[in-house]
């Protein structure tokens, strides 16, 4: 390396990857979560937490409520609606082949999608208001924006709180059963429909609570559902059913998109994450982590 | 044009081989060391308690799986690392415990993929289909009309789709099928599972004109001693992936390491108080 | 009622339509083809156009999807790679009858690049890989500029017949129409023979399939190519449609269309693509009148176009999958065996 590299700029794009790469790693929960519970993809990701997003906006900004009752009642209002859809659309649709299922959930984000556009306007950015303070770090003469560091952390405490819960409570337990064993939870006493509902509940509240962190940082606009599918390199990489995959693989995406963006320019980041896809399908399909799926002969 | 074959099982080489196979998956050892070999026109039945390795078997000899150690001979060729479709195209047929058959399709079609290896259609002559394709499908159809459908009886249902039919009809085309690849070594898994007395006789009967009319070598996973005792030439007893005993029906059934290990009282119930499976020409 | 229909050799068994009341309808069908234009304006023409693009496009798709199995979310993709191949064609003087078979080679060997994943990997794994695809080949449509034109696009010089130049939608048509038929009734023989069949197979089974002989990656970059294919035909026919296109064209949303076009219609179903098709061609068609109708009371309608065409596909989808999974294939089979057993009742 020449004397003069820019270590500084190095040390903050990697600072701002990591930090970032938290934020993606929430996402990828969403995603993880639905997989293990249910065995499908969710593509309609981005619009949950476009929803989340669009939901805190009307009841902070346009009803005036206070920030904290306006975030509980936007979480509500997701839950509520991921209950719904798993009642009325994918209920009905188990044991169907993979496809259909996959084709639902773009469906739902299609349709998701169009309403959001059509009640709060397609072509309209708002201006979230200030929820994350925005006092930067100095690490040295390395600047980090205060914002990404407080993403991080709200992020973070949002995966420790749910790994928490599935280790630790009931509840928690008897949905990782049922995800990896359905009919043997079900014996058991587990309401493995009860689970599934109430994982694709969990799925659309970190959705929301993520789409709401990105709103906050980048403001609200339908641009927000497009990072929700940059978050597959993610789950690809870390292992569609891995928790800890979607952690290590966040933090690594986070970081080579950050580096990418600063030394390569923003279009080439906007692609880097579809490469990777298929760069790990082709060497390593499963991801880091992911269980390798053994076919019964 | 008829298949040849001769009328009475010969003895000669054997045309499938498998010499010490060892397979383990994970910590699980599925074959120990199994050797067996199927001579030419006869009828070799495995026998052995549930998870004592059969199915593995099957399977690595159709090359779904990849042994540890040890050998699959086909006529004499190393197959051991071919796979599953090459293996195929030799000639080698098989069918399967839990009816595999393609359930988006009629019972002619299925039968007719039997025929695939035998076929030489590319995409371009596919989408022509005038000339080449037409003609190899037309020769195709009219051979398992007058070989397969007759033979088995199911010309009734050839245009039926095949997720409507009982179960014993869906064993019968999946023999269709795989008589229609004109194999050398037929790998029967469990073909009357399921079955009560007359469809279990008319299946007997199947296996036994396949032998008989087509010379076809047959090799035979069942749990159904009568109909094991009856049509083999001879038996290989599986158990715990190793082979605890073979020879024909007759000494395997008075074999004490047999009939501790799998047989038990079911020897008794087999001995002879006349066939179970009468023969009908 | 259906009186009458026997069969006396294997050939009329095995034949597309065997019934002379088939092969009646069938006349008038090709006559009405021929004669449609004629009695039509420009904007009707228009639509027949893309009709005939969105079924060659929807046929490959189909023969991918519905029946083989593989989900490929990078349709559209492909219909570019087959557009700019015929943009950079054309625009160097090949005439069509050359360019139309290259463009959809250059999207089906594409299609065999993509494809080589599916060796190793099935289901939503390759759905996944479809998806990046889709992604990079729209950055490379975008970026490429010095061939593709960048984000501006590029023109596309009208096809010439016969020293005719093909510049209005109704001469169009008369392209677009026989490469439809053309390719439909390939489709349709290919799953005459082993080829269709080992499709097939793969889709439902593949371990049998194996067993049978069946090279399963040969076959699975066989459907990956002709799918392909069928596609860069339909994107160099919309090359010559439209004269005119950029990137935004070939994004995710359409190959999403297509995708709900094939399940509309139904999956692994000639018919149901033909069904398919006309569905979600006229689909915008009638969204955008009955919008312009309602401005009359809510004069901010326009602007929810875009938005109401979301919504409506997104709940068709949703809605068929739900409740009608075999598409309306399955609507007209139970209309055909209501005729075939009248008077007698199903």
């Amino acid at each position: 390396m020449p004397l003069d590299f820019d270590w500084y700029e190095l040390a903050e794009y990697a600072a701002l990857g990591l930090l970032a790469g938290g934020l993606q790693a929430l996402i990828a929960l969403g995603f993880v979560l639905v997989y293990k519970g249910t065995g499908v993809i969710n593509f309609a990701m981005g619009e949950f937490m476009m929803l989340g997003a669009y939901f805190f906006y009307t009841a902070n900004v346009m009803w005036g409520i206070p920030a904290l009752a306006a975030l509980i009642l936007s979480l509500l209002a997701v839950a509520l609606v991921s209950a719904l859809i798993e009642k009325a659309i994918l209920r009905p649709l188990s044991g169907q082949p993979v496809i259909s299922i996959l084709m639902v959930t773009l469906g739902l984000a299609s349709a998701l999608g169009g309403g959001i556009n059509a009640i709060w306007g397609g072509g309209h950015t708002y201006e979230m208001p200030a929820l994350l303070p925005r006092t930067p770090l100095y690490l040295g003469d390395v600047f980090i924006p205060g914002q990404m560091i407080w993403s991080f952390l709200l992020a973070a405490a949002v995966i420790l709180v749910f790994s928490l819960y599935f280790r630790y409570t009931a509840t928690g337990v008897s949905m990782r059963a049922a995800a990896s064993d359905p009919t043997t939870a079900y014996v058991l006493g587990v309401d493995v429909r009860a689970t599934q509902r109430l994982t694709w509940m969990f799925a659309g509240v970190v959705g929301a609570v993520a789409g709401i962190i990105v709103a906050a940082i980048t403001n609200l606009s339908p641009a927000l559902g497009g990072v929700a599918l940059g978050v597959l390199s993610v789950i690809i990489l870390g292992g569609l059913d891995s928790i800890v995959g979607a952690i290590v693989a966040g933090l690594i995406i986070g970081l080579l998109e950050s580096l990418t963006a600063g030394y390569l320019g923003g279009k080439v980041r906007d692609i880097v994450p579809y490469v990777i896809v298929l760069v790990i399908l082709l060497i390593r399909p499963y991801g880091l982590f992911g269980t390798r799926e053994i076919e019964r002969l | 044009m008829t298949p040849a074959g001769p009328s009475s099982p010969a003895s000669q080489a054997p045309v499938l081989e498998v010499n010490d196979l060892k397979l383990n998956f994970g910590g699980i050892r599925a074959l120990n060391g199994v050797s067996l070999s199927a001579r030419k026109g006869e009828i070799t039945a495995i026998i052995g308690p549930n998870g004592a390795g059969k199915t593995s078997l099957f399977n690595t000899i159709s090359g779904f799986y990849r042994p540890q150690g040890g050998t699959v001979r086909f006529e004499g060729q190393d197959v051991t690392h071919h796979s599953a479709h090459r293996r195929a195209a030799m000639g080698l047929a098989r069918t399967f415990q839990n009816v595999a058959l393609f359930r988006g399709m009629t019972v002619l079609d299925n039968i007719k993929l039997g025929g695939h290896t035998r076929l030489n259609s590319n995409l371009l002559s596919a989408m022509w289909y005038l000339g080449p394709a037409k003609q190899e499908e037309m020769a195709l159809r009219r051979e398992i009309e007058h070989e397969v459908i007759d033979f088995l009886e199911i010309d009734h249902i050839r245009h039926q789709s095949v997720a409507g039919l009982s179960y014993g009809l869906q064993k019968r085309v999946e023999l269709a099928r795989a008589l229609a690849m004109r194999p050398k070594v037929l790998m029967l898994d469990e073909p009357v599972a399921g079955m009560n007395r007359e469809e279990t006789e008319d299946m007997a009967r199947f296996i036994l004109d396949v032998q008989e009319q087509w010379g076809i070598t047959v090799l035979l996973i069942e749990h159904d001693m009568g109909l094991v005792m009856d049509i083999s030439n001879h038996v290989v007893v599986v158990n715990f992936g190793e082979a605890i005993g073979r020879g024909t029906p007759a000494e395997v059934r008075g074999n004490p390491d047999v009939v501790r290990a799998y047989l038990g009282g079911a020897a008794e119930a087999a001995a002879p108080a006349g066939p179970a499976v009468q023969e009908v020409h | 009622m259906r009186i009458g229909d026997f069969r006396e050799s294997y050939e009329h068994d095995e034949a597309i339509w065997p019934t002379r009341v088939q092969r009646g309808w069938l006349g008038l069908l090709v006559l009405l083809l021929l004669c449609f234009p004629f009695g039509v304006n420009g904007y009707v023409a228009g639509v027949a156009c893309l009709l005939g693009i969105h079924i060659i496009a929807a046929t490959g798709l189909n023969i991918m999807t519905g029946y083989t199995g593989l989900i490929s979310l990078g349709h559209a993709a492909f219909m570019g790679v087959g557009c700019y191949t015929t943009a950079y064609l054309a625009q160097r003087g090949v005439p069509f009858i050359l360019v139309l078979p290259l463009s959809g080679l250059m999207a089906g060997l594409l299609g065999v690049v993509v494809g080589l994943p599916s060796l190793r990997i099935k289901g939503l794994y390759l759905a996944v890989a479809t998806l990046a695809a889709q992604f990079i080949l729209v950055y490379v449509f975008r970026e490429w500029s010095s061939v593709t034109g960048g984000v501006g696009g590029v023109t596309i010089p009208a096809a010439r017949l016969m020293g005719f130049e093909l510049r209005n939608d109704h001469s169009v048509y008369f392209l677009i129409m026989p490469v439809a038929i053309l390719l439909l009734i390939a489709a349709r023989n290919l799953f005459r023979t082993r080829v269709g069949r080992a499709f097939i197979a793969i889709r439902d089974r593949d371990i049998s399939a194996e067993v049978l002989g069946i090279n399963l990656l040969h076959y699975k970059l066989a459907a990956f190519a002709i799918g392909s294919f069928y596609a860069g035909v339909a994107g160099s026919l919309l090359g010559y449609f439209y004269r005119a296109i950029t990137p935004e064209y070939f994004t995710l949303e359409l190959s999403i269309f297509y995708l709900a076009a094939i399940i509309v219609g139904g999956l692994g179903s000639l018919l149901g693509t033909i069904f398919g098709a006309v569905f979600m061609t006229l689909l915008p068609e009638l969204l955008r009148v009955s919008v312009s109708y309602a401005t009359q009371w809510a004069p901010g309608a326009t602007s929810v176009l875009s938005s109401m065409q979301q919504i409506v596909f997104g709940l068709l989808i949703i809605g068929f999958l739900v409740f009608e999974p075999h598409g309306l294939l399955e609507v007209w089979r139970r209309i055909r065996r209501f005729f075939h057993l009248w008077p007698f009742r199903a």
